[in-house]
């Protein structure tokens, strides 16, 4: 229908040029990359050493505490009178580790001091290390040699899963990471431009041009025009979103010229490869991990139920704004019953992504009000394909069904102005239109 | 032109339209005249297409009436203006003459030639809610007469315009109704009813209470009114005098023979008769008379 393209178009055009389009699309990917590049920053910056003088009473750990850290210097020093005062208020040191006698085998007490709080980081370094040198010393006592040691310790075993069908290694942690990140997305873009129907058809209620466009076209078309048209503005950001973050977090290094530095500032070349080594060792199986995924299944299925989780409740947001008169408490109070599902899909999506297989989530999976959200959770752990078949079956029959009765209450409401509508009301506007 | 018969427009707690039938001439100039809350909107949305009637048929030109068909020869201003308070003039008026179903170009140029008439021109990159009031009012009749309706519903034209603005709006309602535009207008302004149309008709409850030419209307509610001005006081006639300020007399005959019996005992008085003319009623009288016979709202009559 041409008319309904004309919509369509101006809807789309009007909203892509508002400058808060502009705002919002380009200054997000930056806050989101500010962001991130600031906590990367900072914990860089916290890696400028810390300075820690020991006082060990027990001889024990005297050279033994690990050094190879880039975060920590350790320097012992003797016991005196008013070390503390001497060594922290002189600005010696930034911690003082002091270990007492050693009293029925262990260590009296041993106590961290530091001009205000100790960080839970330093704290845990210290712990653990104070803990594995005098489980080591204690081994070493026991007649264990040093060699046989150092090889029970770096034994770690690892628990896999797997998946039966595929017989490919599963990762659940991934899996829920991303099914969180998808439901939530869809929950938001739900909510968001799904309010954006709502205003703009309760802005062309009190504008009262929606009168005017009605001797036009028929209200359908132009309910359908301004949830198409919002859609393409919501696919249009989210593209840009995702180009903008992924060119500018490329683009990081360059930007933060200080970042690479500072953090090889005193650290030898060796340290450094160290460094990347270990990182790059975690990071390996992660990121194939993420590989293995089926991406192609995943990103079909989130653009399925971006656009379908939209469109089931553009109709209920077309339909609520068209009651809505200039009142905004009574908006809120109307889109209640349009919100309440969404924000219930979103608490079975927090169960579901820790366990996908639960009643609760299969059923929330399948009801076409939440499965947008709650289905999103469920993929990434690989779900029988008939099941993802069906909810895609009944989400499309949904959207049908709610945006006819959608339809049927925006083409009474839009025209009525003045008194404030019930939902009784509204009832029997669709049982007799 | 536009046939109404029986047309019905029931809603939960009232009879918005009860059974209204009219018939409109084309080129002609119809008043529609009723309280608020009369049913004068709930007509016009039907006869626009923006509501279906419950009951009865609208034809238009022998046509039965359908939006999809004759949406562009209808043009309608709502007595509640809307416009997109953001959108720019221009693009605004491409937009709506494109939903009326004009091609760009002929909106382009039917948007160029009244935007010229009207000394527009200058407003196209404006956003509407820059504009002043009379400003939008003279954009919206535009746009609701850009796409050449050959039925043209104007809800309160006039409201908001200054004098200035108003009677080039009038001259334009007028220009098209010789072309052969058939317009109905809903007014409360009784005065400009009686300057203006040709036809009216009085909504009231729903209901069509009275309808005819201007001319037979009053005709028919006349009350035998005189004015009469003469040179010196009447002595007599009590009965017919019915008030009197100096030598101003308004006279009521119930017989017009007592008219004939005044002016006669004037002239042998050799009481100069300066005037003497007949009162007929206003619209705005009729319409008073008419509707306090129920317990209707008062009406509001604007002076502007």
């Amino acid at each position: 229908m041409l008319k309904t393209w004309l919509i369509i178009q101006r809807e789309y055009l009007t909203r892509v040029r508002k400058k808060s389009f502009l705002v919002t699309t380009f200054l997000i990917p930056i806050a989101m990359v500010a962001i991130s590049s600031i906590m990367i920053f900072m914990a860089v910056k916290s890696e400028q050493k810390q300075r820690i003088a020991v006082i060990d009473e027990t001889g024990v750990f005297t050279n033994k505490l690990d050094t190879t850290s880039s975060s920590y210097e350790i320097k012992y020093i003797a016991k005196s009178n008013d070390e503390k005062h001497t060594v922290l208020e002189k600005n010696e040191s930034d911690i003082l580790l002091h270990i007492y006698p050693i009293h029925n085998g262990v260590p009296d007490s041993i106590h961290i001091y530091k001009d205000g709080g100790v960080s839970l980081n330093a704290k845990q370094f210290l712990n653990s290390e104070v803990n594995n040198v005098f489980q080591m010393k204690q081994m070493q006592d026991a007649g264990i040699n040093k060699e046989k040691i150092d090889s029970i310790t770096e034994l770690s075993l690892d628990v896999k899963s797997f998946d039966l069908q595929s017989n490919k290694e599963t990762n659940t942690e991934i899996s829920t990471v991303i099914g969180y990140a998808m439901g939530f997305l869809i929950y938001l873009v739900i909510l968001i431009y799904g309010m954006g129907v709502m205003r703009g058809v309760s802005e062309e209620k009190t504008n009262r041009i929606a009168e005017v466009i009605i001797s036009s076209v028929k209200p359908f078309q132009l309910m359908m025009g301004k949830i198409v048209g919002i859609a393409l503005v919501g696919l249009t950001q989210f593209i840009l979103w995702l180009v903008l973050t992924g060119v500018l977090h490329s683009f990081l290094p360059f930007l933060i010229p200080g970042l690479g530095l500072s953090s090889s500032v005193g650290m030898s070349t060796a340290e450094m490869q160290q460094a990347q080594s270990a990182s790059a060792s975690q990071l390996a199986p992660m990121l194939q991990m993420l590989y293995s995924q089926n991406w192609i299944l995943l990103i079909g299925c989130f653009l399925f139920y971006f656009l379908g989780g939209y469109f089931i409740y553009a109709a209920m947001f077309a339909a609520v704004g068209s009651l809505v008169n200039e009142d905004p408490q009574e908006a809120q109070q109307m889109t209640l019953p349009v919100t309440m599902p969404i924000i219930i899909a979103f608490f079975i999506m927090m169960t579901a992504t820790r366990d996908p297989n639960s009643t609760l989530a299969v059923f929330g999976s399948m009801f076409p009000l939440t499965s947008p959200i709650v289905m999103m959770a469920r993929i990434p752990y690989g779900i029988p394909g008939w099941q993802i078949a069906l909810s895609m079956l009944f989400l499309v029959l949904g959207f049908i069904g709610m945006t006819w009765l959608g339809a049927k209450i925006y083409r009474t409401g839009i025209l009525m102005y003045g008194k404030k509508v019930t939902w009784k009301e509204v009832y029997k506007w669709i049982r007799y239109s | 032109m536009l046939d109404i018969l029986h047309l019905k427009k029931y809603y939960a707690t009232q009879k918005a339209v009860d059974d209204i039938s009219l018939h409109i001439k084309q080129g002609s100039i119809f008043g529609l005249l009723g309280p608020n809350g009369a049913g004068k909107s709930s007509l016009l949305r039907m006869v626009t297409g923006i509501t279906m009637p419950d009951a009865g048929s609208i034809t238009l030109n022998g046509e039965h009436f359908s939006l999809q068909q004759h949406s562009k020869q209808i043009g309608y201003m709502p007595e509640e203006r809307g416009l997109y308070k953001r959108m720019k003039v221009g693009e605004q008026t491409m937009y709506l003459a494109q939903l009326k179903g004009l091609s760009k170009n002929e909106a382009l140029q039917k948007m160029n030639e009244w935007f010229d008439k009207l000394d527009m021109q200058s407003w196209k990159n404006k956003k509407v809610e820059d504009l002043s009031k009379g400003m939008s009012q003279k954009l919206q009749f535009v746009i609701t007469v850009l796409h050449e309706p050959s039925l043209l519903i104007l809800d309160e034209p006039f409201s908001g315009l200054d004098p200035v603005n108003s009677s080039v709006i009038k001259e334009e309602i007028y220009n098209l109704a010789q072309k052969g535009t058939t317009i109905i207008f809903s007014t409360h302004r009784m005065e400009q009813v009686e300057e203006i149309c040709e036809e009216i008709a009085l909504m009231n409850k729903g209901q069509l209470i009275l309808q005819g030419s201007v001319h037979d209307v009053k005709q028919q509610f006349k009350q035998n009114k005189y004015a009469l001005q003469v040179s010196k006081p009447i002595e007599g006639f009590e009965q017919v005098i019915k008030s009197q300020s100096g030598n101003r007399y308004e006279l009521q005959f119930t017989d017009e023979q007592d008219a004939d019996k005044l002016l006669m005992h004037c002239l042998q008085q050799k009481n100069r008769i300066i005037s003497y003319h007949e009162i007929l009623p206003s619209l705005n009288d009729i319409f008073i008379h008419l509707v306090e016979g129920g317990a209707a709202r008062k009406f509001e009559n604007y002076q502007a």
